[in-house]
């Protein structure tokens, strides 16, 4: 792909017949792809496998969307998400897709705040301003979105939502004892119900065990990647592992982990060479905190813009979708969903208290990744992670690690002070 | 010679150091083309190295400047050039309030900075005093002469503004506004040093420094000892020299 004519791929016949404002999608899609240009391909001694990646992106709104339209075609259920605990084993059994709805900028946030409160996280503004404005072709291809408890302003949110799209909410968990395990169990049971109402299909062992290997082959496969980004000098940048992180949640999951793989194969070849793309000396930077929806590379982009390297991305973007894998060796439905159950109870997102294992995750992670500071990045109204935040500095500093927390949003209003903020972390982190 | 070029939103310093001495400094607003004035600012200087800080650093770098820090670093640097123990350095400039810990050997322990808002900076400050009518030196000489029983209860800056409007027009003496606003700066400043923490002795840095009632607020409401830097607004131009040398 030559370097100086990358574009999102135009569909504009598609979008119209998905009901979408054309002539205002068009001008986000030449943005992104300007913004994609400048923050991606511009990295120097880039892997060359990145070109599947930059390829997904130019097919983001198009190619993709037409794989998901025909698979609708056949009766296969397509569920929008916004949360990592979706028991997306149960979709793809019924031979479905779960794909991540679009929530990660700017552009719609006015649309929403004609409607919703400003005060209120910029994801949950901008995934319903996508919807409300008809800006995001994902939204419009959905059978249903799967809502979730995790915080107050999505909850209140699915109801609206609602109105413009059927919105399936599954209550998550906030303790994890075992009154809360049997909660979640009933609710991947009615899950399951769900998808197959929505199919008129029965979901089979057989069915779920081959989707239990689907998932675990994908997890695999990031969880390879994510070791080898651990290797110091690093192989390949944070920024573009976020970038195949972020495709994780739209990519097809067979074709994605083998492409993972086909990279990871790539980056042992350049650890071997001592091919990479920051010196060995570049501050190694743990991002903790909030996921990053598609396009928010800001914080990953200042820090490596700034000279340092992010090394590990513990968000549910990052390790938080991929750390756990399910059980295989399950035969019938019911031991398979309460395996199911298990994994997912594992996943430790901050709606839960107590949380500590997510403290004594974080910093396994640093000591792993051989990071030399963490970066807690957290989205405004963003409550449980930012006061989460305070005990992951709590443990830092016993632990001598630096740690420096932002509070951001999509706007680029800030993005001097975060500059000067990271930049002086990193000095700090120099010494 | 190396000289620091310290950028900020408002003003533009300079310092020159040679053998690790303050030699010469230099002041002067941005003005709309900053990197025009920081050339006319170090015009007749022959230095080995010019290093930036501040806003503008990238800008200098791009054109002049060898290297560049942030003001975080600089202000470390700087201020213990001043007072060599020091390990708690508040700095409060034009856009910024920074408040930074250091540790026995100098080293950046933590710092926090005011996120996307005024609040609590010298251009707060400023705005106040121009719509009570001051010019900025005599809006805190006047401030020492308020009683301290009014308070401005609005942290966004305009908002604040406008609490001054209508308690001018309730009849609230001036001088009694004047000190309101300067308590009101105070009070997030002693928020954010408690965030960080802060040992008996804190360095106070910026153009803010040179406003007594400012420093006098501030060593009331922690009761501990203030040092300043002569003049308090180059530290971060100095610390910047250092770091070239």
């Amino acid at each position: 792909m030559s370097s100086t004519q990358f574009e999102i791929k135009s569909y504009p016949d598609m979008w119209e017949s998905l009901g979408m404002d054309v002539a205002r999608f068009e001008k986000m899609r030449c943005v992104l792809g300007d913004v994609f240009q400048t923050t991606f391909l511009s990295q120097e001694n880039r892997p060359q496998r990145m070109d599947y990646f930059n390829w997904i992106v130019s097919e983001i709104h198009g190619g993709r969307i037409r794989e998901i339209l025909d698979a609708k075609k056949e009766g296969r259920p397509v569920v929008g998400t916004f949360c990592v605990y979706v028991p997306e084993e149960l979709v793809i059994a019924a031979g479905g897709i779960c794909i991540g709805l679009c929530g990660g900028s700017q552009g719609p946030i006015p649309d929403a705040e004609k409607t919703l409160p400003r005060n209120i996280c910029p994801m949950v503004k901008s995934a319903y301003g996508f919807k409300v404005a008809k800006v995001c072709p994902y939204f419009q291809s959905v059978d249903f979105v799967y809502g979730e408890t995790t915080c107050d302003a999505k909850k209140k949110t699915w109801e609206l939502l609602n109105r413009e799209v059927p919105t399936y909410v599954m209550e998550i968990p906030q303790m994890k004892r075992e009154r809360d395990r049997t909660l979640w169990f009933e609710e991947v049971k009615d899950f399951k119900a769900q998808i197959e109402k929505v199919t008129g299909k029965t979901i089979t062992a057989e069915a779920v065990t081959e989707a239990v290997k689907i998932m675990n082959n994908k997890r695999k496969a990031l969880q390879r990647l994510n070791r080898l980004q651990h290797h110091n000098p690093s192989p390949i940048s944070g920024k573009d592992v976020l970038l195949i992180e972020q495709i994780a949640f739209y990519d097809d999951p067979v074709r994605f982990a083998e492409k993972v793989n086909l990279l990871c194969d790539e980056l042992d070849e350049r650890v071997k060479k001592g091919i990479a793309v920051a010196p060995a000396s570049a501050p190694r930077v743990l991002v903790s905190g909030t996921p990053m929806a598609m396009p928010n590379w800001k914080a990953h982009n200042l820090v490596e813009k700034a000279g340092g390297i992010v090394v590990n991305d513990e968000s549910c973007i990052g390790t938080r979708y991929f750390k756990d894998l399910m059980d295989e060796n399950m035969t019938d439905l019911d031991s398979q969903l309460k395996a199911l159950t298990d994994r997912y109870m594992k996943i430790d997102c901050s709606c839960f208290t107590p949380n500590d294992d997510r403290v004594d995750q974080v910093l396994k992670e640093y000591r792993d990744s051989g990071a030399q500071g963490i970066l807690h990045y957290c989205l405004q109204f963003c409550h449980t992670y930012n006061i989460e935040a305070i005990k992951i500095k709590e443990a830092c500093e016993k632990a001598g690690i630096p740690f420096l927390a932002i509070e951001s949003d999509y706007s680029p209003e800030d993005i001097g002070q975060m500059q000067t903020r990271i930049e002086a972390f990193l000095e700090q982190i120099k010494g | 010679m190396v000289v620091g070029v310290d950028l900020g939103s408002r003003t533009i310093k300079v310092a020159a150091v040679e053998d690790s001495r303050l030699v010469d400094f230099r002041i002067a607003e941005s003005g709309y083309d900053p990197h025009r004035q920081s050339l006319e600012m170090i015009k007749g200087y022959h230095p080995a190295r010019i290093i930036a800080t501040g806003y503008g650093r990238h800008l200098a770098k791009r054109h002049f400047a060898d290297d560049v820090i942030t003001e975080i670093k600089a202000h470390a640097l700087g201020a213990r050039h001043f007072f060599p123990e020091c390990r708690t350095i508040v700095d409060v400039g034009g856009q910024d309030t920074k408040v930074i810990a250091l540790d026995e050997s100098g080293k950046v322990l933590n710092f926090q900075m005011n996120d996307k808002c005024a609040a609590g900076t010298g251009r707060f400050l400023e705005i106040m005093a121009s719509s009570l009518g001051y010019g900025l030196s005599e809006f805190g000489a006047e401030a020492l002469k308020g009683k301290g029983d009014v308070r401005i209860s609005n942290m966004c800056t305009v908002f604040a503004e406008s609490e001054v409007i209508s308690l001018k027009n309730h009849g609230t003496l001036p001088a009694d506004i004047a000190k309101a606003v300067h308590i009101s700066v105070i009070e997030r400043l002693v928020a954010m040093l408690a965030r960080v923490g802060y040992e008996d002795t804190v360095v106070f840095t910026g153009g803010v420094a040179k406003n007594p009632a400012a420093v006098n607020l501030l060593k009331e409401r922690l009761d501990i000892r203030i040092l300043l830097p002569e003049p308090p607004d180059i530290v971060g131009a100095l610390g910047a020299a250092l770091y070239g040398t």
